[in-house]
């Protein structure tokens, strides 16, 4: 599983630290993000690519989990 | 004989019109219906349809009273309240417009209501501000922000073809240093007051506005002199605000993305407002095709491509065109609120300098400025990717 910390980043970073980090292989991907944007973007880019998202909420944080 | 000859004319135009008109209603109608049904169009439909709202609504600003092409313009707008407060003395742009404040406010309530407010800060604030400054300098080169330029176009002023290829260029090179690690760092979670900030004053600059304050000043000619009342521009200002919220519409992140990922999303936001705001015109028989002699816009192409050039690559580094900062702002990102703030002292820097362009074309000042913004842009761009060793 990679771990990416897309924390507290403006637009489009947290999209493009996942597709980075995603670029080297691996079937999971696991990012964290803080805020609703990024989360919807990093979920589209995810599935995009052919991942299946899911999103748990841990207090102000959001994580994304994407497998395939 | 040539009297009945032009009378019979004028009917058929008319009726033409009419004909032409309706065919319009139906498009739309279609279009929405389209929008609405087509799965694969399911995604993307929130944000066709804020983009169409926004589009519609530009045109109807122009009808209750806004200069022609400027239903909403930020760039414009900040720059009347710029001068609305003294803080530049150009007599013709001076207005407190309540577009601005509608923005904030409705971005801040649908944020609010949605727990989707949270105040964050300390990205890099100080080189925002002097980001927001050199938008605000090139898209006051070019007579517009993004959003005004796409509404330029769908009033068929050409001379935003220029702006357009020169935004497309500025918004690629961002992307340069951004896939070379750009970043302004990260953003922290900020007490609540932080946030509330800008939204509270935004109310005390409308309630201003409403009573008139002395300490104002409005132009009494010139696009400044020229506003939709104030609660219909403020009531649009909302509407777009939760709009933009909603789907984050951006004027910079739609060309950005589909060069960085091939991700049509926002640009289809984008394209939305230009269909709709085209057919508006259209319909209300604003739109007229061509470069010269186009509402509060020059012709001279190099220098509206540069001034795009520098917006829309400063807006890459910004993460957001200047209609996205001000909803961010709304939402609590205070490094956002810093840039609106750079971008209202850059339109007094623009109007106190000499530097903004008029309908006569580009100034000297103006062309220095837009050079300089490039080299700060570069140095701030090369600085901030990692591309220089790091002594730490």
């Amino acid at each position: 599983m990679i771990k990416v910390d897309a924390r507290g980043l403006s637009c489009p970073q947290p999209v493009l630290v996942t597709k980075k980090a995603i670029s080297s292989g691996g079937s999971g991907v696991e990012v964290i993000v803080d805020n609703e944007t990024a989360k919807e973007n990093v979920k589209r880019f995810l599935s995009h690519s052919g991942y299946s998202v899911s999103v748990d909420q841990e207090g102000e944080l959001l994580i994304l989990k994407g497998n395939k | 004989m040539p009297i009945n000859l032009s009378y019979g004319m004028s009917i058929v135009i008319s009726r033409f019109d009419l004909i032409s008109r309706t065919t319009l209603v139906i498009i739309v109608t279609n279009y929405i219906l389209m929008t609405q049904v087509e799965g694969y169009m399911k995604e993307k439909r929130g944000i066709i349809l804020a983009g169409a709202i926004v589009g519609i609504l530009s045109v109807a600003l122009v009808y209750f009273g806004n200069p022609a092409n400027m239903g909403f313009c930020i760039a414009c707008f900040l720059r009347d309240i710029a001068g609305g407060v003294g803080m530049h003395r150009a007599g013709v742009v001076q207005y407190i417009r309540p577009e601005i404040i509608g923005l904030i406010l409705g971005a801040f309530l649908l944020a609010f209501k949605n727990k989707e407010f949270k105040p964050t800060g300390g990205s890099s604030a100080f080189t925002r501000f002097v980001l927001g400054i050199l938008v605000m300098i090139g898209a006051l080169m070019f007579l517009g922000c993004p959003l005004r330029m796409v509404l330029r176009l769908a009033g068929g002023d050409l001379n935003a073809l220029l702006g357009i290829a020169g935004y497309v260029g500025g918004i690629g090179l961002g992307v340069v240093f951004l896939n070379k690690g750009f970043t302004l760092q990260r953003n922290y979670k900020m007490p609540k007051i932080e946030g509330y900030l800008l939204p509270v004053v935004s109310v005390l600059l409308f309630i201003a506005l409403v009573v008139n304050a002395g300490f104002l000043f409005f132009s009494a000619e010139g696009p400044g002199s020229m506003h939709a009342p104030i609660w219909i521009a403020l009531a649009a200002g909302l509407i777009v605000g939760v709009l933009a919220q909603k789907t984050r519409l951006c004027m910079v992140g739609g060309i950005r993305d589909m060069i960085l990922f091939k991700d049509s999303h926002l640009l289809s936001g984008f394209l939305s407002i230009f269909v709709f705001a085209l057919i508006g015109n259209l319909v209300m028989g604003y739109f007229n095709i061509g470069f010269e002699a186009q509402p509060v816009a020059h012709t001279d192409g190099l220098w509206n491509f540069l001034g795009m050039a520098l917006a829309g690559w400063g807006s890459v580094l910004l993460g957001g065109c200047p209609m996205r900062q001000l909803i961010l702002s709304g939402e609590g990102n205070t490094d956002s609120a810093v840039t609106v703030m750079g971008m209202v002292v850059g339109a007094a820097m623009a109007h106190n300098f000499g530097l903004a362009a008029s309908p006569a074309g580009a100034t000297t000042n103006g062309q220095i400025a837009v050079i300089i913004g490039f080299v700060f842009l570069l140095a701030i761009s090369v600085s901030n990717s990692g591309l220089l060793r790091r002594t730490r």
